[in-house]
């Protein structure tokens, strides 16, 4: 059974974010990637369920994005996926949800997947709309934000997180598109054996061209930091000042210290 | 311009969502119909016509058929703009219904100008300002983006909808409670919260040490919870607790929205963080831009005294 997981490399949340010169998004020097959060979990359910069938599955991980994203599809491999495939292009930020996803299609559709991992969302910018058209695209199940998953036969349970805690169990069948939310499993760290044999993987390189995107659905016109409304006061420098004045500000506005 | 509001509902009861989704229209200066599947005794307080279909036919869950639905009720009604939550049940629905209507699709929108829909990016640090190629739109609207304003007390002109036939697998086959019940963090005065950027699971403890010295409850964010460190029932956000205490301490919490929208009710936000950008510092009253490790041992003694 063909198994994929798409991921996306994403940069890392803790950067002071500039803006492009094109103004349509940041500036990436300076700044460091890493795999999507979501992705890892949707990396690791889909080695566990390869685990599982033992020989005859095989899983294929690919990402769409500019060279730096060959280290998030390596860390993939290393997690124990058997193959990668990366979509060279690096004007991929500047692509909508519906054009990554009808790359992805015209990737995936000859190749047999029965089951499609993803993240639930991207953490850089989280239109979770990826996964789903992926599904409609391709004509696959789908089932999102998925906290639980069973796979038996080609038939799929799964535990889908609503709102407050509540989950609904949801029945559904191969060929699927999962998308996978935070939780849902503890993905493993890649050992160093496991990373020297990741290097050894086949990693296929796809040009841009070969695929295609269509049109584009959805443009940017502009990104900007948002305006601080700056109602809250801002305490730096010395730890004992900074403690004196916190407790001080909490102790006369709530008056419960 | 006319929008098409979904409103969700679960186990019969409408959910409030509905309202921020007629408020964000409004300001658009849309007309509005409305569309639910839900129970016949619980409609959306709102004037205007409903087409309401019964769960007992289509289903709590079940987003193709749903999907179908609302694509056929847009197209019937000829809207340009199809509203729902950006929520667990909107990210199932709406890229489905924007593929069937060929519109493309807005994500968490939290404004809308000149035509323009206005997008958080980035953990909340960038906004985008996106422009829809395609004349219709589908559009998620972020849960607290907009207010609306007063009680609602409206009442809706119901058209029966029946679910067409349905070409995908899709079952529901009931829902899970949360596991732990845990605290009731809803009722606490004080909520003194750990977020990642607590770093280690050993500081979680510091973090628990202030909520006591506060007399409040230990609450968590999401990854926190993910990773084990604090039980799920502390959990403050969306997918978790909502809050609205007397004092909000958050510590090492960045504010992805999820978590913002479990705790803006609070009356006062105090926030302790190394980085004075985080977009917990909006929402803060006040902001101690520092290492936890160092203040809260800090706080802690003053707080003896």
């Amino acid at each position: 059974m063909n198994i994929l997981v798409c991921i996306k490399q994403v940069p890392d949340m803790e950067t002071k974010f500039k803006i492009n010169s094109a103004g349509d998004w940041i500036d990436e020097a300076d700044t460091a990637f890493r795999m999507n959060e979501y992705d890892e979990f949707a990396v690791e359910e889909a080695v566990a369920l390869k685990e599982k069938l033992g020989a005859g599955a095989s899983l294929t991980v690919l990402s769409i994005g500019p060279e730096r994203v060959k280290e998030a599809i390596k860390k993939a491999l290393a997690m124990g996926a058997d193959k990668g495939a990366h979509i060279q292009d690096d004007e991929c930020f500047r692509k909508d949800t519906a054009q990554v996803a009808s790359m992805i299609a015209d990737y995936a559709k000859d190749k047999g997947f029965e089951l499609i991992f993803t993240g639930l969302q991207s953490q850089d910018r989280g239109s979770a709309q990826v996964g789903p058209i992926l599904a409609v695209k391709l004509g696959f199940n789908l089932v999102t934000t998925v906290v639980g998953f069973q796979y038996d036969a080609g038939a799929i349970t799964a535990r889908r997180e609503l709102e407050g805690g509540l989950r609904a169990i949801v029945k559904t069948a191969a060929p699927a598109v999962i998308t996978c939310q935070l939780g849902l499993n503890k993905p493993r760290y890649p050992t160093l054996p496991n990373i020297m044999k990741a290097k050894k993987k086949e990693l296929a390189v796809i040009p841009a061209a070969q695929v295609a995107a269509g049109a584009a659905m959805v443009n940017t016109a502009r990104a900007f930091h948002p305006e601080r409304k700056g109602a809250g006061e801002m305490l730096q420098g010395d730890i004992a000042q900074v403690a004196d004045r916190f407790v001080k500000i909490i102790r006369e506005k709530t008056g419960l210290i | 311009m006319k929008a098409l509001l979904v409103a969700e509902s679960r186990e019969g009861k409408t959910l409030p969502s509905i309202y921020e989704l007629a408020e964000f229209a409004r300001m658009a200066g849309a007309q509005t119909v409305m569309l639910q599947v839900g129970g016949r005794e619980n409609p959306p307080k709102l004037d205007g016509k409903l087409y309401l279909a019964d769960t007992k036919t289509a289903g709590e869950l079940n987003p193709p058929l749903h999907a179908a639905m609302i694509a056929d009720v847009a197209m019937k009604e000829g809207v340009d703009m199809v509203l729902l939550s950006h929520s667990p049940y909107g990210w199932d629905l709406a890229p489905l219904v924007a593929q069937a209507l060929g519109a493309a699709q807005i994500s968490e929108a939290v404004d809308y100008k000149d035509g323009q829909f206005i997008t958080p990016a980035l953990n909340g640090k960038l906004r985008l300002s996106l422009k829809p190629a395609t004349a219709k739109v589908v559009v998620t609207l972020q849960a607290g983006a907009v207010a609306p304003q007063g009680e609602p007390t409206g009442t809706p002109t119901v058209e029966e909808l029946s679910p067409p036939a349905s070409g995908k697998p899709y079952e529901f086959l009931g829902f899970e409670a949360p596991k732990d019940g845990g605290v009731d963090l809803g009722r606490a005065k004080v909520v003194v919260s750990a977020g990642r950027g607590v770093g280690k699971v050993e500081n979680v403890e510091l973090v628990k040490k202030l909520a006591e010295a506060l007399g409040g409850e230990l609450g968590a964010t999401r990854p926190l919870v993910d990773a084990g460190w604090v039980e799920a029932g502390r959990q403050v956000g969306a997918s978790g607790q909502t809050v609205a205490p007397k004092l909000y301490l958050a510590c090492g919490v960045s504010g992805a929205a999820q978590h913002i929208a479990g705790m803006k009710k609070s009356e006062f936000v105090a926030a302790i963080n190394t980085d004075p950008e985080a977009p917990i510092t909006e929402v803060a009253h006040v902001t101690a831009v520092a290492d936890l490790k160092q203040l809260i041992p800090a706080i802690l003694e003053r707080l003896k005294k």
